[in-house]
């Protein structure tokens, strides 16, 4: 077996060693109950305490603003199940986009299924949200917009604070879903006007099971989770501290290091763009070349399908992922992709590949080498690619 | 995910390949649900199948079953490549996850497809044969979430 190059950082990261340091006296030492009386409780109360601070500073938010949640999955269910039994006297619209994550959009489903209506706004071609569409959805009844910050598959950053200042324009509640951008690229709620914004601790080197909803003050949002007091009394529970230690560790982290991190990373994410682009025929990147995640590669390659070419790449020892229909578990590709415009075929044959800090130029080599290979292996296996050859007279 | 066998078909598929001038071609699956297959048979005149190749655009259990096929029909006669089902290319594999079953069938239909090209070709009736499906996923439904 090859050593591991892992290029999967958008499907989760490594816990960093410092977060799991700062995390191990809270399973054994500081293991009290942070709603206790006692000075046990206390200690865990305020590590709870302490790191809400930290992950507000950093998004310029206020401390009772950050309400921990079990993941970003669970922060975009709650942002759009909650404003929308909050609001549904004001309206029942909502929009959104085709490219959202499917915590929105199958949240989105349920809302409709309860009498909500859902305009999907349309991408570019980059996978950039067209704002002049966003404008002519917004209805008297719109009651929230959710977009997200940054797409999960092909990198692609939004508009965030031109879309923040049409919602306000209209005073309607903006919603966005960073779970890709929050740790990677700056956000200030204030200055991008967004009122809820989802945050998950493993995509930034922080433990999975942890995440976070941004809800600015005066927003009327339901309880989550009924029962005690916990967080502001709307998702009862007792804290996942140790959670919490964690990605507030991991958030330190992320905002001491980004600087550094993304030039490393945009400096490795072009080489391996460009000598893809270069040395594999009939490829296409997918997503935007400038306003993109630092650490995102996506690529189309035609006449191949992409869970070969991943298990392909496992066995080389490399850890990517795709879009194609055979990784989701149904017929279609990637929604995502679709909304860019590919085609179906093209869709299947899609390779994300996101970097991290520690990867080496020598790894991009390696991984660029086998995917030049293995993308010919396979098409001199396709039938599509034999056509394709047999119609330009080759 | 896979058993060894699979993998043994992915990473070292049997038969890759075309031939020229074949008896019989059959292509099945579409590009819109992420996997095509081609099977090539060269058939003799006692109507055994001498040589089987195929080309597949498709995930893992797609290449692996196309290979399993071709294996199990490689020289063999009509009649009994005309028993080669799905479920005998999946017993071969040991077995496949199920969502990917619906690879097996195409393989199946991948080999209908060509004997039927060879059948027209020769204008003889194969017992049992019909004309292939154009789309291998018609009539599937997927699975509704529920609320």
């Amino acid at each position: 077996m090859n050593k591991t190059i892992y290029l999967d950082n958008a499907a989760t990261t490594k816990t960093a060693p410092e977060v799991v340091e700062a995390m191990l006296p809270y399973f054994t030492e500081y293991y009290g109950n942070p709603s206790s009386i006692y000075s046990l409780g206390a200690e865990s109360k305020k590590a709870v305490t302490d790191a809400r601070e930290t992950i507000a500073n950093t998004l310029h938010a206020a401390t009772n603003e950050i309400y921990f949640t079990a993941g970003g999955s669970e922060a975009d269910n709650w942002a759009l199940k909650a404003t929308a039994d909050a609001y549904a006297n004001k309206g029942k619209h909502i929009i959104t986009s085709r490219i959202e994550h499917h915590a929105i959009l199958h949240t989105c489903e349920y809302l409709q299924s309860k009498g909500f209506e859902i305009t999907y706004v349309d991408v570019d071609e980059n996978g950039i949200l067209k704002l002049e569409e966003l404008q002519k959805a917004i209805r008297p009844d719109t009651i929230l917009i959710s977009i997200m910050f940054a797409n999960n598959e092909i990198g692609s950053i939004q508009p965030i604070k031109e879309i923040g200042a049409i919602a306000k324009e209209h005073g309607i509640l903006f919603h966005t879903d960073a779970v890709q951008a929050f740790g990677q690229v700056p956000i200030d709620v204030e200055e991008y006007h967004i009122d809820m914004l989802s945050a998950s601790g493993h995509k930034l080197n922080g433990p999975k099971g942890i995440g976070f909803l941004y809800i600015r003050k005066g927003v009327k949002i339901r309880s989550f989770v009924h029962g005690g007091q916990q967080e502001r009394a709307r998702r009862a529970g007792t804290e996942n501290v140790t959670g919490i230690v964690g990605l507030s560790a991991a958030v330190k982290r992320a905002f001491s290091i980004m600087e550094e991190k993304t030039k490393k990373e945009i400096e490795l994410r072009n080489y391996m763009i460009t000598r893809i682009a270069a040395e594999v025929p009939y490829c296409r990147l997918n997503g935007d070349a400038e306003k993109r995640l630092p650490n995102n590669v996506n690529f189309s390659f035609r006449f191949v399908e992409g869970e070969s070419l991943l298990i392909k790449l496992d066995i080389e020892g490399i850890c990517a992922s795709s879009g194609s229909a055979c990784t989701s578990g149904s017929l279609d590709p990637s929604h995502v992709l679709l909304a860019i415009g590919l085609p179906h075929e093209i869709a299947h044959g899609s390779l994300r590949l996101t970097l991290s800090e520690e990867n080496t130029k020598e790894e991009i080599d390696f991984v660029v080498d086998k995917i030049k290979e293995i993308v010919e292996y396979m098409r001199n296996m396709s039938p599509l690619y034999e056509d394709f050859n047999r119609k330009n007279g080759k | 995910m896979y058993s060894e066998k699979v993998m043994d078909h992915f990473n070292n598929p049997r038969n890759v390949g075309e031939i020229e001038e074949a008896s019989g071609v059959g292509t099945v699956g579409n590009a819109k649900c992420g996997d095509i297959m081609r099977i090539y048979l060269d058939i003799d005149d006692n109507q055994i199948i001498r040589d089987c190749k195929f080309k597949t655009f498709g995930c893992g259990a797609a290449v692996a079953t196309s290979s399993m096929a071709t294996e199990l029909v490689k020289g063999k006669s009509i009649r009994e490549a005309m028993e080669v089902t799905n479920k005998a290319v999946m017993e071969a594999l040991d077995g496949l996850p199920p969502v990917k079953v619906h690879c097996s069938l195409l393989a199946e239909e991948a080999i209908h497809a060509a004997l039927w090209d060879y059948a027209e070709k020769n204008h003889i009736v194969i017992e049992g044969l019909s004309k292939p499906k154009s789309d291998i996923h018609e009539g599937e439904e997927e699975e509704k979430e529920e609320y």
